[in-house]
């Protein structure tokens, strides 16, 4: 079951760059941050819009791995991937975006990770799709592609050119 | 994708797939360490034990900084200032620390095979920090790691492990490693410190002569001369064996091409390895030492991962 089409996901994403945009005019004070691994693959998208509205050094961009700050590690070992922050993020404002917005707990670790660098002056979040229901800590989005209203058994794919061949958001069930 | 292990006790009973693992989550710890706050919260709750039977300054201050840094509850129990030098078993003194709910043992001993026994009876994830003459794998893995990072692969890179190879668990764990990982390995120094079942066993190849191992290698990773393990005299003297087998600035000048040099520290200068040697833009000791803690901090996390099964 499709969410978000091969069609509409360009539009959503152009939407995104400009919400940004109107929120903070020029990127002023402002940086990217993508999350690790798959919210990389938005905010290349992102970013590769912001570029067309703004010239390209008006965009401050940086990747985020927040492996080693998840609660789970007696759970679960998950591998790290690069971060990649070459710059300072004290007193800036910092727009995390991540692909799927759903317990919280990604997003909790990120605001810990970021805290390593230094002090933001405010975070904002970004993501593609907002699975509002399935939420179990106190985290909302600023910034938002697609808000899932009804609590879905389905898993949520997001698939991207790079791994799966195309661009597209869908419902799958469960295995 | 995980270790295939649950304790890290030798080089020797890694895949290349968890040496891989190892390697490539080491390089992440090493973008940690270059943060503005070093510290991660990984292992909260996580408590370990550093269980030092033998003295150790680099790879116990390494390992403490590397639980340290992840966040990991840290006890130190050191040999000299224990109950152990009231008798009490190795077993029983390793249960009673256990009873008190730890998650890891990380151990050194002076008898080979000492973390082994206890990965049978125990059910805490054990770290080997060098077991007698038999292995002491981090080292192992931040040699690679340093090796990798200097010239960016191992496949097919020619190591030299120069001097004391009989007495040396980092030469064993450095072999096993660098076999695994395709590179050529070449064993140095005088024939009363190099076992000849290196060849029979292990196909390594036995070099007496140092200046032909050095012309041979892009690595020359050099010993300490052990002496506080050698209870016969194994050469004549320290003077005469700088003179034949020790790294100086004048052989490394006779050389066609540039070889790096590493030490798994700590160094008798004058005597294994010149001091102009040492300190030389050619070695990557301190690189070693630096790397140390990185790669610790990745056997730390991958095993913790397993200390509990996903539920």
């Amino acid at each position: 079951m499709t969410l978000i089409s091969e069609q509409q996901l360009p539009s959503i994403i152009k939407r995104l760059a400009h919400q940004i945009l109107e929120t903070y005019p020029g990127l002023q004070n402002a940086v990217i941050v993508g999350l690790q691994p798959r919210g990389v693959y938005l905010s290349d998208r992102i970013v590769a819009a912001l570029q067309k509205e703004i010239s390209a050094d008006q965009v401050v961009y940086g990747k985020l791995d927040i492996t080693f700050y998840r609660d789970d590690i007696r759970h679960q070992l998950h591998l790290a991937t690069q971060t990649d922050l070459p710059f300072s993020i004290e007193g800036k404002t910092v727009i995390l975006i991540d692909d799927v917005l759903f317990t919280g707990r990604t997003i909790r670790a990120a605001l810990d990770a970021l805290l390593s660098f230094g002090r933001p002056s405010k975070v904002s979040l970004c993501v593609l799709v907002d699975r509002k229901p399935s939420r179990e800590l106190p985290i909302q989005p600023d910034f938002t592609g697609k808000e899932m209203v009804d609590e879905s058994p389905y898993k949520v794919k997001v698939r991207w050119h790079e791994n799966d061949g195309v661009d597209d958001v869908i419902l799958q069930v469960v295995s | 994708m995980a270790l295939t292990t649950k304790h890290l006790l030798g080089i020797k009973d890694l895949t290349t797939e968890d040496i891989q693992l190892i390697l490539s989550t080491a390089t992440q710890f090493k973008e940690v360490l270059q943060r503005p706050v070093k510290k991660v919260p990984t292992l909260r709750d996580i408590t370990i034990v550093n269980l030092f039977y033998e003295n150790s300054t680099r790879t116990r201050i390494s390992f403490e900084l590397a639980e340290k840094r992840l966040s990991a509850d840290v006890v130190n129990f050191t040999v000299s200032n224990s109950s152990a030098a009231k008798g009490e078993t190795l077993l029983d003194t390793v249960n009673n620390i256990l009873s008190m709910k730890v998650d890891m043992v990380v151990m050194r001993h002076s008898a080979s095979g000492a973390p082994h026994y206890l990965a049978k009876h125990i059910d805490a994830a054990i770290i080997n920090a060098g077991d007698g003459i038999n292995e002491h794998p981090t080292q192992a893995l931040l040699d690679a790691f340093s090796m990798k990072e200097k010239l960016g692969k191992l496949q097919g890179l020619k190591v030299a492990i120069i001097g004391d190879i009989m007495h040396s668990r980092v030469a064993l764990s450095n072999i096993y490693l660098l076999k695994k990982m395709g590179a050529e390995v070449m064993v140095s120094g005088p024939p009363t410190l190099i076992p000849t079942y290196l060849k029979e066993a292990m196909g390594i190849q036995i070099e007496y002569n140092i200046d032909k191992a050095l012309a041979w290698c892009d690595v020359a990773n050099v010993l300490r001369i052990q002496l506080e393990r050698q209870n016969q005299p194994l050469f004549s003297s320290l003077r005469e064996y700088n003179l034949a087998y020790g790294i100086t600035q004048n052989r490394l000048q006779k050389l066609t091409k540039e070889i790096v040099i590493m030490h798994p520290g700590p160094i008798n200068r004058g005597v294994e390895l010149d001091s102009d040697v040492a300190d030389s833009p050619h070695s990557i000791i301190l690189d070693q030492v630096e790397n140390g803690v990185a790669v610790r901090m990745a056997c730390l996390y991958l095993l913790t991962g397993r200390t509990q099964p996903t539920t």
